[in-house]
Formats: structure tokens, sequence, C-alpha cells
């Protein structure tokens, strides 16, 4: 019998405090990688994902170390909330042979599979279908494992991510599907992006379908609780639409040039909901401020861990390539 | 062992691998039925969790199957029509291929794609008769085209051993076709060619169903030049040790590939040839030509297929 960390099975007040820390470790994480972005230091910029928190903290609190994750470009917050080590996921921003992936992936592919981080994931929808395959292989083999996969709202207009929704809803997959709707793709507003409801869109696949605030930790905890619960069951997949926005631009390129597409009052009321400010209301003072200063602690011992790694040598650029150790021609012939 | 039909020794090669490892599972349209004879009773045999018929969701299956593996199965996908993998190629040349690179080896992906009756499939058309394993080693898939029957079954139970993605093509031209198999069939290691008959005059290299057009060459013109016939068989890795060997022996070397010529196999044996090989005259390629579509009337169809004439006429010129 596995441990279901954070699961029902815990006292209300610990989960709270629980996906508090997670939150502040993803908020802290992220907001030194923007600093580390915009000076260069993380090469390729990041995707922040800084007033989402709540998604991810919410959703793995109701995962076991079981199960696994597919995630997206923005999916720092899902690979830390999964439980990956915050030095080794700054260590792969910095391109070093510590990081999670030795340097191979860095922000858009970190994965920690031992922890069934299945990976971020360049690709728009792509990590749906992913995650239907182990959630398939799961129940072949009787497991009792649920898969997740995370995607944006710019996902659903993507054809592969309802046949996922096909094959999950059809064959009984434990699966759930969570969008983090956080208004935009890019620059596009999803109401210019989507026909109809994306929630009865789900629900016409048969997916048990709801939406819940995303701004909200708790709230988010309960809904995703209870999809995995249902897929444990045997119930079948489940759709999570959580509705919560991006502070900051959709890349940190964004911060260097001014691009405009959303209006300050908009930005301004979402950050009046900043799902930290909210899950610290439901612990207490000293508790916050205990947690606070040990993930500063552990973000500073991160960045430090980082920099001290190690290069990669040019050399090794296509180590891994194939899992059987097949070696390829050189690029240059002498 | 006697005679074996190219579309049973696939057959048999899965039937064998699966009774052998319980993580073979496949996907595919029509699979329990088995429409194209490839996954015939396999169903009845391994069951519904093991053969799985799937809706027309290429994308999606194709992913599936990753995820799968990823979490401990050995999946195989099967295709319908060549060209459904321009469908998926997000999926098998920018997701599966690229996992264990982008962990840094922290995941194995091993899924077969099993293409059963690639390439021109006589008044299929357009969208029907493509051959694009080329693709698939430009972009570093491991990709294997066996060109017998023997051959489809060790290459096809290597591709499922495998623990990286490998594309597995049959061409349609040889699915009908029967050898007489001696000694005992097994696997057969990926990267390696087949010489099928030792010449000392010509090397050529002749891919899939092209090996049976060179085989048919080589015999006709036995009494003007000693001609070696070597079937990479991979496409990707590629046996080069083989081919140079050939090369070197004899100094003068033709490819014939049933592929569009450009950016093809055949031009890239060629530019290796001329980096490395010691020849004696310029080499030749007999293709498909540039950006080839197959057109509907039989006669245009064939028109665009390398053919043995062609095969003549190129051995001629480097025998000049
Ligand atoms: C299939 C695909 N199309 C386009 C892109 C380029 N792109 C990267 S992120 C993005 C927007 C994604 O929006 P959404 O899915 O809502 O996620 P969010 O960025 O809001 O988290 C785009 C267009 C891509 N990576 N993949």
């Amino acid at each position: 019998m596995t441990t279901r960390e954070g699961g029902p099975a815990m006292g209300a007040e610990s989960r709270a405090v629980r996906l508090y820390r997670t939150m502040r470790l993803i908020r802290e994480f992220e907001e030194r990688c923007l600093a580390m972005s915009l000076t260069g230091e993380i090469v390729g910029g990041i995707h922040p994902y800084i007033g989402q928190e709540a998604v991810a903290a919410g959703v793995c609190a109701a995962l076991t170390k079981d199960d696994v994750v597919a995630s997206t470009h923005r999916g720092h917050g899902h690979v830390l909330a999964k439980g990956a080590d915050p030095k080794r996921m700054l260590a792969e921003l910095l391109g070093t042979t510590d990081g999670l992936n030795r340097g191979r992936g860095g922000s858009m592919h970190a994965a920690d599979v031992g922890l069934g981080v299945y990976g971020a994931n360049g690709i728009v929808g792509a990590g749906a279908p992913i995650a239907a395959g182990a959630a398939w292989s799961f129940q072949q083999r009787g497991e009792d494992r649920v898969a997740v996969a995370f995607f944006g709202d710019g996902a659903l207009s993507q054809g592969v991510v309802l046949e996922a929704f096909n094959l999950a809803a059809l064959w009984r997959l434990p699966v759930v599907f969570v969008c983090e709707n956080n208004g935009y793709a890019t620059s596009l507003p999803v109401g210019r992006a989507l026909a109809g409801d994306p929630v009865e869109r789900a629900a016409a696949f048969g997916l048990a379908a709801r939406a819940v605030d995303g701004m909200d930790a708790e709230a988010v905890a309960d809904a995703a609780a209870q999809a995995v619960e249902r897929c444990r069951a045997g119930g079948g997949p489940a759709y999570l639409e959580c509705r919560t926005y991006r502070f900051h631009g959709h890349h940190s390129y964004e911060e260097q040039v001014a691009l405009n597409y959303r209006d300050d009052a908009e930005v301004g009321d979402w950050r009046a909901r900043d799902p930290l400010r909210t899950q610290s209301t439901r612990v207490d003072a000293a508790t916050v401020r205990t947690v606070d200063a040990e993930i500063t602690a552990l973000i500073d011992e991160a960045v430090e861990f980082a920099r001290a790694g190690r290069a990669p040598e040019p050399h090794e650029a296509l180590d891994h390539l194939y899992a059987d150790g097949t070696t390829t021609r050189p690029g240059v012939m002498i | 062992m006697g005679a074996l039909a190219y579309i049973t020794a696939l057959n048999q090669a899965l039937h064998d691998e699966m009774a052998r490892d319980d993580r073979v599972c496949v996907f595919g349209e029509d699979v329990r039925i088995g429409l194209t004879q490839t996954t015939k009773g396999l169903h009845e045999r391994f069951g519904d969790g093991r053969v799985v018929d799937t809706p027309l969701s290429e994308q999606a299956f194709t992913s599936l199957a990753t995820g799968a593996a990823m979490a401990g199965q050995r999946p195989v996908v099967e295709y319908q029509i060549p060209s459904l993998l321009y469908l998926v190629f997000e999926q098998i040349a920018n997701q599966a291929h690229k996992f264990s690179l982008m962990t840094g080896g922290q995941v194995e992906v091993p899924v077969t794609y099993l293409v059963p009756g690639s390439g021109s499939r006589s008044g299929m058309a357009g969208q029907h008769s493509d051959h694009p394993y080329s693709l698939f080693a430009h972009v570093g898939i491991k990709t294997v085209l066996p060109a017998t029957a023997s051959d489809a079954y060790g290459l096809l139970l290597s591709a499922l051993r495998d623990p990286d993605p490998v594309a597995v093509f049959a061409p349609s031209a040889l699915m009908g076709t029967v050898e007489e198999v001696t000694g005992e069939l097994g696997p057969v290691p990926l990267g390696s060619a087949r010489i099928h008959r030792a010449g000392e005059d010509v090397t050529v290299v002749a891919t899939g169903q092209c090996v049976h057009t060179a085989l048919a060459v080589a015999e006709a013109m036995a009494g003007e030049a000693s001609i070696e016939v070597v079937d990479p068989r991979t496409i990707y890795p590629v046996d080069w040790e083989t081919i140079r060997a050939s090369a070197g022996k004899t100094g003068r070397l033709v490819v014939i590939d049933d592929a569009n010529r450009m950016s093809g196999f055949a031009g890239e044996v060629l530019a290796t040839a001329a980096e490395q090989f010691d020849l004696v005259a310029p080499p030749r390629r007999v293709t498909r030509p540039d950006g080839a579509v197959i057109p509907y009337a039989l006669v245009l169809d064939q028109a665009l297929l390398p053919n043995g004439d062609q095969l003549t006429d190129a051995i001629r010129a480097v025998l000049k």
C-alpha cells in the first residue's frame, strides 16, 4: 500500500500547510528563474508559472509518487509539485550535468521519470495522449495508479487532445485531464479561440468534467482528489478546468519586449486574488513565516548548487540519443 | 525450414514475441480481425488487453503507445497506409524519438511502428503509395526495410526487442512473396547488411523489393559482369562497413532505391561513397524522380518506380 501524501487521509490543516509550502516553493523558484533568465544565466528563457501555483500544488496533492504527470512548456510548477528536487531542477535550467536531465532538456523538457514526471513538453497538447497511454498501461496491469495530463486552454484546439479525450472515455482510462485556463494562449484570448464551453465539450466525450477556481489551492485539491479517486475506483477519466491566470508574460522574453495584449486593470484584478495570499490566510502566521524562511534557504541552496555544476562536454552532445547506446556518425568528416 | 511467406513471417514474429514477452501489445485499426494479415490470430490468442482495435485516431494512439512504453509496455503500432506516418510525424519524430536524449537517458521508448504495405500499391494512387522511410532515417529513427521473409521475421523481432523506437517498413510489393528458408528463423540485428549475391565487378546496393530487381538483373547480366548485391536491410543505422568493403572490392557502385531521389537514402549512400570509398567510376543511383507523387493509371505508377532496365543501364554506365 502506498502512502498518499497530501491525500484525503491527511488532516485538513497539514494539507493546508503542505499546499502553502508547495506554492511558496514554486513561486520563489520561478521568481529566481525569471531574474536569471533576464540576466541570461538561464538561456532560452522560461515560461513563468507565477500566478498558477494553486493548480500544480492542488492537483499534485491528490497524487502519490506512483502516479504520473505529463506537463507542458509551462512545466516548472508541475515538476516541483510532484516532488522533484529544486536543486537538480535549477541545475537543469543552467544546463549542467547535475540537472534532472543532465542538462539535455532544460526548461521545456524537465523530467523526473522516477517521480512519475514524464516531462514538460514543448508541443502544445502533446502530453495528453502520452498520459492516456500510461493510464492504459496501468489499467491493463491492474495497477492502482493514475495519470494526469496538464495543458493550457490553447491545447483545446489541438486535435490530438480531443482524440485523447475520446480514447480515454471510451476505454475508461484512469487519467485526469487538467486544463489550466489562464485566459490566453500567448496573446490570443480564450474567447477568440474556443467555440462553445470547454467543460461541456469535455463532458460531451463522457469525461466527468467540471470547472474549479484555479486561484484556490484547496478548491483545486478537493476537485482533483475527487477526480483521482474516481479514476482509482475504475470510474473513468475526468476533466478539470482550473480557471487561473499568469501574472507575467507568456515567456520571459516578454519582459524584454513590450507586448501589449492585457490591460493593467485585468492583471491587477487577478493579482489581487494571489493564490499564495489566499492560502496563507488558512495557515497560522508563525507557520507561514517558518515555511517562507525554509523555502528561501532552499532556493538559495539550489542557486548555489546549480551554479557550481559542471557543463557537459561538447563531445557528449548526442549521448542518450539511443537507449541501446547506438552512436551516430560525426557531422564533419576529415 | 521451407517456404515462408513474407506476410506470414511478420505475423509469426508478432506471435512469437508476444508469447515470449507479455509486455508486447498491439495498437492499430482493424488489428483484431487482422485486416492486413499481419496481426492475424493475435487477438484470439492474446485477448483484448494486448491487441487493441483503436478508433481512427492515429495521433492519439501513436502517443498512447509512447506513454504505455514509458510505463513499461512494449507496444507495436500498425498503420494501414504508409502516408499516415505524415500524420504522426510529430508523435514519432518529435516525441517518442527525442525522449531518451531530452531526459538525459531517464527513459526508454520501445515502440515498434509497423507499416505493412509501404510503397506503390498499384492503383492506390497519390496518397497511398509513398515509401517515406528516408524521412525517418533523416531524423535518426531506427528504420528497417526487410526484403525477404526471413529478414522480415528477424528484423521485426529485433525491432520488438529494441529499447528505442523502430519503424518497420514492409514493402507492399513483397507482402505476397515467398522465400525458401534454409535453417532456423531468428533475430536479425539492426544495422547489419545482407550480401545476397557475391560479385567482383560492381556493387549494387538495393533496398526493399529492389533487392529482387537487382538479383534478377545480376542473373541476366551474369555473362557481362559479376555483380554483388548488398541489401543494407536497415535504412538507419546503416551497415557502412559491409557496403564499404563491397564497394572497395568492386570499385564500382550503383544504388537502387524505391523512394524519391531528393534527399533520399540512395543519395546518402552516394555521398558517403564520394567521401570515403575508393571507386574507379562515378557511382549511379536508380530511384523514383524528385518529388514523385504516384499517379493512378498503372502505366504512370510503374513509370515512376525504379526498374530492371534502368538498373541495367546504370550498371553499364559504371562499367564503362
Ligand atoms: C502545437 C503547437 N503550436 C504552437 C506552439 C507555440 N506555442 C507555445 S506555447 C503557446 C501558447 C499555449 O497556450 P496555452 O495552451 O493556453 O498554454 P499557456 O501558455 O497559457 O500556459 C504557443 C502558441 C507550440 N509549442 N505547439
